[in-house]
């Protein structure tokens, strides 16, 4: 029996089509795996469910009955349920209040909270999500609080729960933890659909399979009958080669720190006593569950933060100068985490943000800017990285991501940096833009550069690092010889459980 | 009826757009008129003739013109580098009393110097006294537009004391108003009998003075920068709160000759009133310029032609200046309105 049926969904944006003709369906009890690159319509898919937008053509049938468009309120009475990749909890709350929040009628005077209490007990423990119903939400950990959004969405009866890449946020042990209620779920009758690009998980949980790609459906296939070398084809369109790794005899350190500790600001955790050593020709990789200190390391390798204590040597030398123009100039290529809002400003023109870091090293005398040689640069650039645009004077923000990777590739590797720190380099882009990134990565590194790559994706720091360490609660752990460890001992470290002493360290 | 996000904005648009609000503005003000019982027809009639109609007309709106494009430009910097200055009606009295301060008999130079040293003066006592809300918002991160904003009453509540009190002119027969400027301050007017003085040229080139620095220069490129995106600016290694003080000394320092330019220019001495609020139609100029500085002359003429138009239709038809306001304000909404427009379209239909 069909839960939830997609007709003929379509839906562009301007000259962009988003949704091509999609139909797919979800049946009773079914965990259905929706897979597809970034921009490939699956988020615009589910926000035309949730009402956010309305499709340009099509309908959703929900038990039969028709969904009406453009309604969140439609959709959320018809017991559909989503859990967002970012939460949507207000934090100054208890895990009650925001499961009750919105649930409740304006006109009444005194909340149900007695009654709320015992159902959220009743959900905890049928599905084995054990949860304080009076913590504060701002005080639990990430895991917890995708319980939180998990428990709320059921406790709007809905029956139709949707996961949007639940697990980028988890250790692989919470993952774990995760897919066992998932199951527990779908065995008391829930339909659930699971949105990621990770294939290891998806041939895990799934039933069966969906594939989309440029807004179309491109595949489906049943679990059992499928591999992940096919679903990695039918994602990309194409055979995949990412770059292969290769040990170079490691040269001088490029960067030392020594017992530096950095105080936590707003938001952020500390750092404490952290020991690391990156020579020439090695890639480090850092892992960890976001939230955990690597926000506060890079910004110190980046020159934006001085740390309270310790010792920071870059190429032999202490320093005592924190700036990013400093460290630009004396050969360091930053890759920062948020690449769109961070990396580049989108409201300048592309030459201008290729001057970025080096505005002032860059123009005459220090004070004009040498927009000639600026804008000759830039087109040099955008030919030799291949980043597709209307030219230097476009505006930045109409690039996709994947090409804003590329001028800040271009940008930073361009000048045979020493030291590369690059924060998740490859996070949310497609297969073509992860390959061309750490391609690039790989190529500096045999250049001679020594390079700290944090990602949260374990399967990329296997694969290309030389050295793997891990931090945690603002320590780091290791590191340790990349043949040395396992993604198990790495997945329990990142989540605590496991101290580093147990590991033989180098 | 939806609304969708352009993916790029065709330039003819951004220029027609502020003579489009102009016409809506007209438009819609030609209701209000007739209700005040008057043809629109005549009383625009009357209000162009009255700001562009003959020698004197365009000389009194250039004139009216002059403080606007210095409190404009000071805006405009200021909120390149979303830094919301709203206290340029402050720092143009601070201005004036500086002018005053050293112009009415302190020291005595020959004109050449005299004057260049009152609009520094001017511009020097400007940027002092936006130095105390930069300082809180830096350090402190106090809110720059509740700051600058009630500073305005302080600054003009001294300046009463002052013309109460010590600076009385005992010439004036009771007015509380300053000492003249010595002859060799004050700005001589460049055309024979007008008001219009050597203050406009000091505008016109600050306004391409400022123009320059932000298209060609490391500051422009990091005041923009900073504006657009203070994360960014960061990582590039932008001090943000270097900007700041860079832009609010800018800032503060062109309303502070916006008071030097009235002072020494207009009226010749220091009252209170000076300015009928040059300092928050500026910020009505900046928007108005899309904060562009070459637009923020071209804005503040307008601006000023239209108080002016107004003031003389007032004069000949029986219809009260504040259509002039109405007109302005209007101009204003639909230059926001149209500024959505440039960055989104409205779709008819589904």
């Amino acid at each position: 029996m069909k839960k939830l049926q997609f007709s003929e969904i379509c839906k562009s944006f301007g000259s962009v089509v988003a949704n091509d003709n999609i139909s797919l369906s979800l049946g009773e009890g079914e965990i259905l795996s929706l897979l597809g690159e970034n921009g490939a319509g699956k988020t615009t898919l589910m926000n035309i469910l949730f009402g956010h937008y309305v499709s340009d053509n099509g309908f959703i049938e929900v038990g039969g009955q028709k969904l009406t468009p453009g309604s969140t309120k439609a959709s959320l009475d018809a017991g559909i349920g989503m859990v967002h990749q970012h939460f949507t909890l207000a934090d100054n709350l208890t895990v009650l209040e925001n499961i009750i929040l919105g649930t409740e009628p304006l006109t009444r005077l005194w909340s149900q909270k007695k009654q709320a209490y015992k159902k959220l007990q009743e959900l905890s423990k049928r599905f084995g999500l054990v949860i304080n119903p009076d913590a504060r939400v701002a005080d639990l950990t990430v895991g917890e609080k995708q319980r939180v959004e998990i428990i709320k969405a059921l406790y709007r009866d809905a029956s139709i729960l949707i996961l949007d890449e639940p697990t980028a946020v988890l250790t692989p042990q919470e993952s774990e933890q995760l897919f066992k209620v998932l199951k527990e779920m779908v065995k008391a009758g829930l339909s659930i659909m699971f949105i990621s690009h990770k294939l290891n998980e998806i041939l895990e949980i799934s039933d069966r399979i969906i594939v989309l790609r440029h807004g179309k459906v491109v595949g489906e296939v049943a679990t059992k009958n499928a591999s992940k070398e096919s679903l990695a084809e039918m994602m990309v369109g194409r055979k995949v080669t990412r770059p292969a790794y290769k040990k170079l005899k490691k040269g001088k350190a490029v960067v030392e720190l020594n017992d530096v500790c950095l105080k936590a600001s707003e938001g952020s955790t500390s750092l404490n006593n952290i020991h690391l050593k990156i020579h020439e020709k090695e890639i480090i990789g850092l892992a960890g569950v976001a939230g955990n200190g690597q926000a506060g390391l890079a910004s110190i390798l980046q020159g934006l933060a001085s740390p309270s204590s310790g010792d920071f040597r870059l190429f032999g030398e202490s320093l005592n100068k924190y700036n990013p123009t400093f460290l630009t100039e004396s050969g360091v290529a930053r890759i920062p985490e948020d690449r769109s809002k961070e990396g580049v400003i989108g409201e300048m023109e592309i030459w201008e943000n290729f001057l970025g870091e080096e505005l002032r090293t860059k123009s005459k005398s220090g004070f004009f800017i040498d927009k000639k040689q600026a804008v000759s640069n830039a087109e040099k650039l955008i030919q030799e990285y291949d980043i597709r645009c209307e030219g230097p004077f476009a505006s930045t923000r109409l690039l996709s991501g994947g090409n804003i990777q590329k001028l800040i590739l271009a940008r930073s590797l361009s000048n045979n940096p020493r030291f590369i720190i690059a924060n998740k380099p490859a996070r949310g882009l497609d297969e073509g833009a992860i390959s061309f990134v750490q391609q690039q990565i790989v190529n500096a590194k045999s250049k001679g550069a020594g390079v700290l790559l944090i990602s949260e994706d374990l399967d990329e720091i296997f694969e290309l690092s030389d050295r793997i360490a891990v931090i945690f609660g603002g320590r780091i752990h290791g590191p340790f010889d990349s043949n040395k460890v396992n993604k198990n001992q790495v997945g329990l470290m990142m989540s605590g459980e496991m101290k580093s002493d147990s590991i033989y360290e180098n | 009826m939806r609304i969708k996000t352009r993916r790029n904005t065709p330039v003819w648009l951004i220029a027609v757009l502020p003579l489009l609000s102009i016409g809506v503005a007209f438009i819609i003000g030609a209701f209000f008129i007739l209700w005040a019982g008057e043809s629109p027809i005549r009383a625009y009639l009357a209000l162009i003739k009255g700001s562009l109609g003959s020698t004197f007309a365009i000389t009194e709106s250039l004139s009216r013109a002059t403080p606007l494009i210095f409190t404009g430009l000071a805006a405009a910097v200021a909120f390149r580098a979303k830094f919301w200055n709203i206290g340029a009606e402050g720092q143009l009295y601070c201005g004036a009393m500086a002018a005053t301060l050293i112009g009415t008999g302190m020291i005595d130079l020959p004109a050449p110097i005299m004057i260049p040293m009152l609009f520094i003066a001017g511009a020097i006592a400007g940027c002092l006294i936006l130095l105390v809300p930069v300082v809180l918002k830096t350090h402190m991160k106090v809110d720059e537009v509740v700051t600058t904003l009630l500073l305005n009453f302080v600054i003009l509540l001294f300046v009463n004391m002052l013309l109460e009190g010590p600076w009385k002119d005992p010439m004036a027969m009771g007015w509380p108003q300053a000492a003249r400027i010595i002859d060799n301050g004050v700005l001589p007017t460049i055309v024979a009998k007008s008001r219009l003085h050597l203050g406009i040229i000091v505008a016109l080139l600050m306004s391409i003075l400022m123009w320059a620095i932000l298209r060609f220069t490391v500051w422009g490129y990091e005041i923009r920068a900073v504006g657009h995106n203070q994360q960014a600016s960061t990582f590039y290694g932008i001090s943000i709160n270097k900007s700041v003080l860079m832009v609010a000394l800018f800032s503060g320092g062109l309303a502070g000759m916006a008071g030097v330019s009235e002072v020494a220019g207009l009226k010749g001495y220091l009252t209170l009133t000076l300015s009928p609020g040059f300092g928050y139609t500026g910020i009505a100029v900046a928007m108005l310029a899309q904060l562009h500085p070459i637009g923020v002359i071209i804005s503040a003429i307008f601006l000023a032609a239209i108080y002016v138009g107004a003031d003389a239709m007032s004069r000949t038809i029986d219809i009260p200046n504040y259509i002039a306001d109405i007109l302005v304000a209007i101009s204003l909404l639909s230059v926001l309105v149209g500024a959505m427009l440039t960055r989104y379209r409205i779709v008819w239909g589904k």
